[in-house]
């Protein structure tokens, strides 16, 4: 009773990375706090699939194995989640904020008057003090994300409902194996005891799903462009670059919004969190939803022709200069000094 | 078959046209500089729903939204691009809700509405970006819901056919309604306005807005019932006002922070070749780059 809970995805009969951060992140939290780490995985044909997430240290595991479980539809999930939270009360409730993610944990939130919060960039405990109710609250769930508007960063708490529910991008959370050899407990629920008949009225008549070619997040180096790279031609530029750098090319959501480049490649809160080793921001001003999403590059190169951008301040280098100007520059003196 | 279909729709401040004085001294937003549009997705949601309309004569759009008087500028909004009628929902109680507030509102109120087919909005609104409104509002009315939508592709014998965004692809599913659905960002983008309909409906206004807007034109109210928009309080929706507003979400923000970040010691050079070159040199010989 009372556990933290990780809802994990799975696709092909693999679990999903994003599901494997929160278990990690799951396990230091259930360590804090003292209690047990519980995950879900609601599929088919699941026999096998504990050793990819035992690892992480889970203390138990419910498997929901049915046919109508694969692929994934609101409603049997839902009944899963909501009937299994029914009897186990937990404290803490993590998904990934994916399309399934954001599909199921609303739902799961609203059955259940619970607060969830979206696209979290940081989880935390600690306490809380309600000064009007005059009620003090011990090891809470810190949902900690960006808020609209700038350069402002909410923490949010849900001091009365139970459980404390958050999604959280693919990236944010860094995955680690806990202990090759744990040995939790399987629990082998009986599907038909969760989800009704009635359930299973949505119909999967068509599916593609295929790996994407773009992998920034595992790229060592980033050449991201911004709003003010100014248009899709000179987006050209940055992938030149990139090419000759063996980088990816990544994006701010403000240049993706103007139709720049493909969403894949947005960094940010609401994109890819990325960490490598040289990011080389052009024009790009440096909005704290994009910053959450790169703060952690090991070097970072900002070429932007406002001496007072934001993404300055966390640059090791600045290029005062426009993308027009810099990048074909950086181009050229790569090919003449390289080898 | 003849649809009635409801489209929700949220009046958002920009975001995506951020300018310099977006901010203010202090760290706080200045909303009045950023302009209040109609969200983006919402848009796509109610091309969706127009584009039914126009396959399935006799179908009626009607938007609902939630917010202060000044947004019953989407309903006007989406009179001049095709619907039919819309209803704001607006109190002081409504004020400071989180999404479970917020969709219980709107579940209230559609549930007023009663008579529907398919409840259609954005996946999610450029304010929050939460995407949870919409499965919030169909686990509250007890519906399915397909979220991500691209394209409804048919509606036939009570079953609607939608073609939905995932992650890394496509899927097509199809299920019965009444359903709430949620449009992507990657939908067909909404129709203009329509002259015709500008003229129309330019003077569609609420109650509050007749009251400031003077007698000048207060007989066309009377002979044009179109022109009449809806205007419900959380009493004319018979809501629970634990349940609504701040009162009624269980999130609360508990602080919020400027976020000065750490300042590293930084190396500015000018877009100078020969700064540049040398640069470029560095990098090569640490191996930063190879």
């Amino acid at each position: 009773m009372n556990n933290v809970f990780v809802y994990c995805e799975i696709e092909d009969g693999i679990i999903s990375e994003v599901s494997l951060e929160l278990l990690t992140k799951g396990r230091s939290l259930a360590t804090r706090l003292g209690c047990k780490l519980e995950a879900i995985v609601a599929g088919y044909k699941l026999d096998g699939v504990e050793s990819q997430v035992m690892p992480y240290g889970v203390d138990i595991l419910h498997l929901f194995d049915g046919e109508g479980l694969y692929p994934y539809t609101s409603l049997p999930h839902t009944s899963v989640v909501v009937n299994l939270f029914k009897e186990e009360k937990p404290q803490i409730c993590l998904m990934g904020a994916t399309v399934i993610g954001r599909d199921l944990g609303p739902r799961v939130s609203s059955a259940l008057t619970s607060g969830l919060t979206a696209d979290c960039t940081a989880l935390e405990i600690g306490p809380h003090e309600d000064k009007k109710e005059g009620k003090t609250y011990t090891d809470l769930l810190y949902q900690i994300r960006p808020a609209f508007g700038g350069n402002i960063v909410a923490t949010i708490v849900n001091p009365e409902h139970r459980p404390q529910m958050a999604t959280v991008r693919e990236g944010v959370m860094k995955k680690e194996i806990y202990d090759q050899n744990y040995k939790g407990e399987i629990v082998r629920h009986d599907v038909s005891k969760y989800v009704d008949e009635s359930d299973y009225v949505v119909k999967v008549i068509e599916r593609h799903v295929e790996k994407s070619k773009i992998n920034i997040k595992g790229a060592p180096i980033i050449v991201a462009g911004g709003y003010g790279v100014g248009s899709k031609e000179n987006f050209q530029l940055l992938h030149e670059l990139a090419d000759l750098l063996k980088a990816e090319v990544g994006a701010s959501r403000a240049a993706v919004d103007a139709g720049f480049c493909e969403h894949e490649r947005q960094i940010g809160q609401t994109g890819v969190t990325v960490r490598p080793k040289l990011y080389i921001a052009c024009g790009i001003s440096g909005q704290i939803q994009h910053i959450a999403g790169m703060q952690d590059s090991s070097m970072i190169i900002s070429i932007n022709n406002d001496p007072a951008a934001p993404i300055n301040a966390i640059a090791d280098y600045v290029i005062n200069g426009t993308v027009e100007e810099v990048v074909p520059k950086l181009i050229k003196y790569y090919k003449q000094n390289s080898k | 078959m003849s649809l009635k279909i409801v489209v929700l729709a949220k009046q958002v401040p920009d975001t995506r046209n951020v300018g310099k004085d977006a901010m203010k001294a202090d760290g706080t937003i200045n909303r009045a500089a950023l302009p209040a549009i109609f969200n983006p997705e919402d848009l796509n949601a109610l091309e969706q729903a127009l584009r039914l309309k126009d396959a399935h004569p006799g179908s009626t759009v009607t938007i609902l939204t939630m917010g202060p008087s000044r947004a019953a500028d989407i309903i006007r909004e989406g009179l001049f691009r095709g619907a039919d009628g819309g209803y704001l929902l607006t109190d002081r109680a409504f004020a400071g809700a989180d999404t479970l507030a917020t969709s219980y509102a709107l579940a209230t109120a559609i549930k007023k509405i009663k008579d529907f087919d398919l409840i259609i909005g954005g996946r999610q609104a450029i304010d929050g970006d939460t995407a949870q409104v919409g499965p919030q509002v169909a686990e509250k009315l007890g519906l399915t819901q397909v979220t991500y939508a691209e394209e409804i592709l048919k509606v036939e014998d009570g079953k609607i056919t939608v073609k939905r965004r995932i992650d890394g692809g496509v899927e097509v599913v199809e299920a019965p309604m009444p359903i709430v659905i949620t449009v992507n960002g990657s939908a067909a983008t909404c129709r203009p306005r329509n002259a015709k309909l500008l003229q129309k409906y330019k003077r569609a206004l609420t109650p509050t807005e007749r009251v400031s807007a003077g007698s000048d034109y207060a007989s066309l109210y009377e002979t044009k019932e179109y022109l009449n928009l809806t205007e419900w309080s959380v009493a004319d929706v018979n809501g629970d006002l634990s349940q609504c507003g701040l009162a009624g979400s269980p999130t609360k923000v508990k602080t919020v922070e400027n976020i000065v970040f750490q300042a590293k010691e930084s190396k500015t050079i000018t877009a100078d070749d020969a700064q540049i070159e040398a640069l470029v040199v560095e990098l090569l010989a640490n191996h930063t780059i190879g």
